[in-house]
């Protein structure tokens, strides 16, 4: 397990080292220098120089990477360009507000993706069955964002039940539930479909097995068998999902995040790159990256613990 | 969110020729297989119906997409103009057409590049030394580690907004998954008896790569680029909605959606229109990949039951 862990870990560290070193060298294989793609063309040459010594733009490129790696090992992101802020400082004010509607909406996802995936079991071959089957895909394929504006149209501009932006009063929960709803639907709704199609998936192989034919055997219900037998075994695959399911959740929550003009990550990172303020970019990216290696792994390692046949799997 | 193509690697060919006899044969039958099947069908007619709207979009539009009329912006649906008028006065419906040209240009031309990356990254890995395999795959892990929005707003940031970059993120993010999936079927494949019956016989590795490998290796990917298509769709439009994609007034249905919904509350035809192409041909094409899927793999056609 030990070694297991180790690896694991080290692999999580090689690939984001790989990405670290990857993005610095994009920024210096494009034609003119990161300085006054910063500042814009209007720049004065002082305002320039300034910059490029406070970013150690002079220094020579393998001296730079290094300063940026070590740096980032400590903590330190870089400036943003304008507002002379940390960039850890302005991802750690904004990352909580997506992690919150992240969370939220793969909590609401998981409960209805289950629920329909079980059902579409206890009713398999049956017309409910393909429609729940239908509606799965059309939840996965239709772009997020596009619900969102819909349901923007429906719930705030028609009906004025929910708020159409923003993310709530601080310090009134009510009110930040209340904008919470629209944006978790939107963002939750493709996992529901598939989630559902997974579960289902799942649960028709465990009914299979020989302690679902002994359940049904002492003539219990269907329904039964299914949700407090099958279920049960049926969910680690799903379980073992969820840790990439945040991590992509949080990524496309950027364009959920923009249409409802909710504070977060997404919009602090939109609103950056119209800026190409590429500090605070490039910082969200990382930070982003890290975080969902960050997940994967921990969810790969916890399931190692609990299933000794995965980690034999990659003894060999 | 991760492509669900459950694709079950292609068992190694025995015989070449005989493998591709049989894919001919299978090819005809795919095509009922895929019509018998409603959803594949719809999906079909769907996709037909869109690249026939970027195709002919000259002879289908009604008026000139870019043409200004402020004298009747915000027009509801009327006879003259059945999708409306956006705030310029602009033909919605010659906008949404012609942005199903600027949609599936971008998509195609994207999906088919990084197929082709894929295709030849993947087999290079697996067929190449050992050791420039290990550094491949490496690469491949560390690049599906970056989530697709994430590497675009960063490329975006650097090297600014446009059609050349959307198409350059694209090819970047997809061919990971693609190499991976083509070296899985080439390593499967390079122990098989015509491989190395090919190779007593003096083939050089090209040609073996070429002529006996890559026919046996497509089939697969064409599955899953078919279903990578809806994915590209949406980043162009989410793209194009943040005012980071496709610059207006290039019509694209994202710049027409973020137009709506800045108006949202005037006039919310334009929104509710300009969602509809969006939501149908994300639609057309994920029914088309899962059709395909089943027509093409019957192991799979009852869906895993």
């Amino acid at each position: 397990m030990l070694r297991y862990a180790a690896r694991r870990i080290c692999l999580a560290l090689v690939i984001l080292l790989t990405v670290m070193i990857a993005m610095y060298a994009m920024v210096f294989l494009i034609p003119g220098d990161p300085a006054s793609l910063a500042l814009g063309p209007r720049a004065t040459p002082e305002l320039k120089a300034l910059l490029v010594q406070r970013m150690g733009l002079d220094q020579p490129i393998l001296t730079q990477i290094w300063l940026f790696l070590r740096n980032a090992a400590m903590g330190d992101l870089g400036y943003d360009v304008w507002s002379q802020r940390p960039v850890l400082e302005l991802i750690l004010e904004f990352f909580p507000k997506t992690l919150v509607l992240g969370i939220t909406t793969l909590l609401w996802a998981l409960v209805l993706g289950i629920l329909l995936g079980a059902a579409a079991v206890v009713w398999r071959g049956t017309l409910t069955d393909r429609l729940l089957g239908l509606l799965s895909v059309s939840f996965i394929s239709i772009p997020s964002f596009v619900i969102a504006i819909y349901l923007i149209l429906v719930f705030a501009v028609w009906l004025r039940w929910l708020p159409a932006i923003g993310a709530g009063n601080p310090g009134d929960p009510l009110s930040q539930i209340r904008a919470l709803v629209l944006p978790a639907f939107a963002l939750g709704i493709g996992w529901v479909g598939y989630l559902a199609r997974l579960v289902r998936a799942s649960l028709l192989e465990v009914m299979g097995e020989t302690y679902i034919r002994t359940a049904r055997a002492f003539g219990l219900s269907e329904r039964r068998v299914v949700f407090r037998y099958a279920l049960r075994v049926a969910i680690i695959p799903t379980i073992a999902l969820l840790a990439v399911g945040l991590g992509s959740i949080l990524s496309s929550a950027v364009f959920v995040e923009a249409v409802f003009s909710r504070p977060g990550i997404g919009t602090l990172m939109t609103g950056a790159v119209s800026n190409r303020n590429y500090p605070v970019v490039m910082g969200c990216v990382l930070f982003m990256t890290a975080f969902y290696l960050f997940v994967v792994t921990a969810a790969d390692l916890l399931i190692a613990r609990l299933d000794p046949r995965v980690r034999d799997a990659f003894r060999r | 969110m991760p492509s669900d193509a459950e694709i079950a690697p292609a068992e190694p060919a025995r015989q070449g020729r005989e493998r591709r006899a049989a894919g001919r044969v299978l090819h005809r039958s795919s095509l009922r297989v895929l019509l018998r099947d409603p959803m594949g069908a719809l999906g079909l007619i769907l996709v037909v119906t869109f690249v026939g709207m970027a195709v002919f979009a000259p002879w289908l539009a009604p008026y000139d997409p870019l043409k200004l009329d402020v004298m009747n912006k915000f027009q509801p649906p009327s006879w003259a103009h059945p999708a409306g008028t956006d705030q310029l006065g602009r033909d919605l419906l010659s906008r949404i057409i012609y942005g199903a040209r600027t949609a599936l240009s971008i998509a195609l031309t994207s999906v088919g590049l990084a197929g082709i990356g894929g295709l030849i990254l993947g087999m290079i890995a697996g067929y190449g030394p050992r050791w420039l395999d290990g550094i491949l795959v490496l690469i491949f892990d560390s690049v599906s580690s970056l989530p697709m929005i994430m590497l675009a707003l960063a490329v975006i940031t650097i090297i600014g907004p446009g059609t050349d970059t959307l198409i350059l993120v694209v090819v970047t993010v997809s061919i990971p998954a693609y190499a991976r999936l083509i070296r899985a079927q080439t390593l499967g494949m390079a122990q098989s008896d015509f491989i190395v019956a090919e190779r007593a016989m003096g083939a050089s590795g090209a040609r073996i790569l070429i002529r006996h490998l890559l026919p046996n290796v497509v089939g697969p990917l064409v599955i899953l680029l078919s279903m990578d298509v809806p994915i590209v769709i949406m980043l162009e439009a989410g793209l194009s909605y943040l005012n980071l994609g496709v610059r207006p007034p290039t019509p694209s249905w994202g710049n027409i959606l973020y137009d709506g919904y800045t108006s949202l509350r005037s006039a919310p035809h334009m929104v509710l229109i300009a969602g509809l192409p969006l939501v149908l041909s994300t639609l057309g094409f994920t029914f088309l990949g899962e059709g395909l899927r089943d027509a093409l793999d019957p192991k799979l056609v009852k869906g895993g039951a």
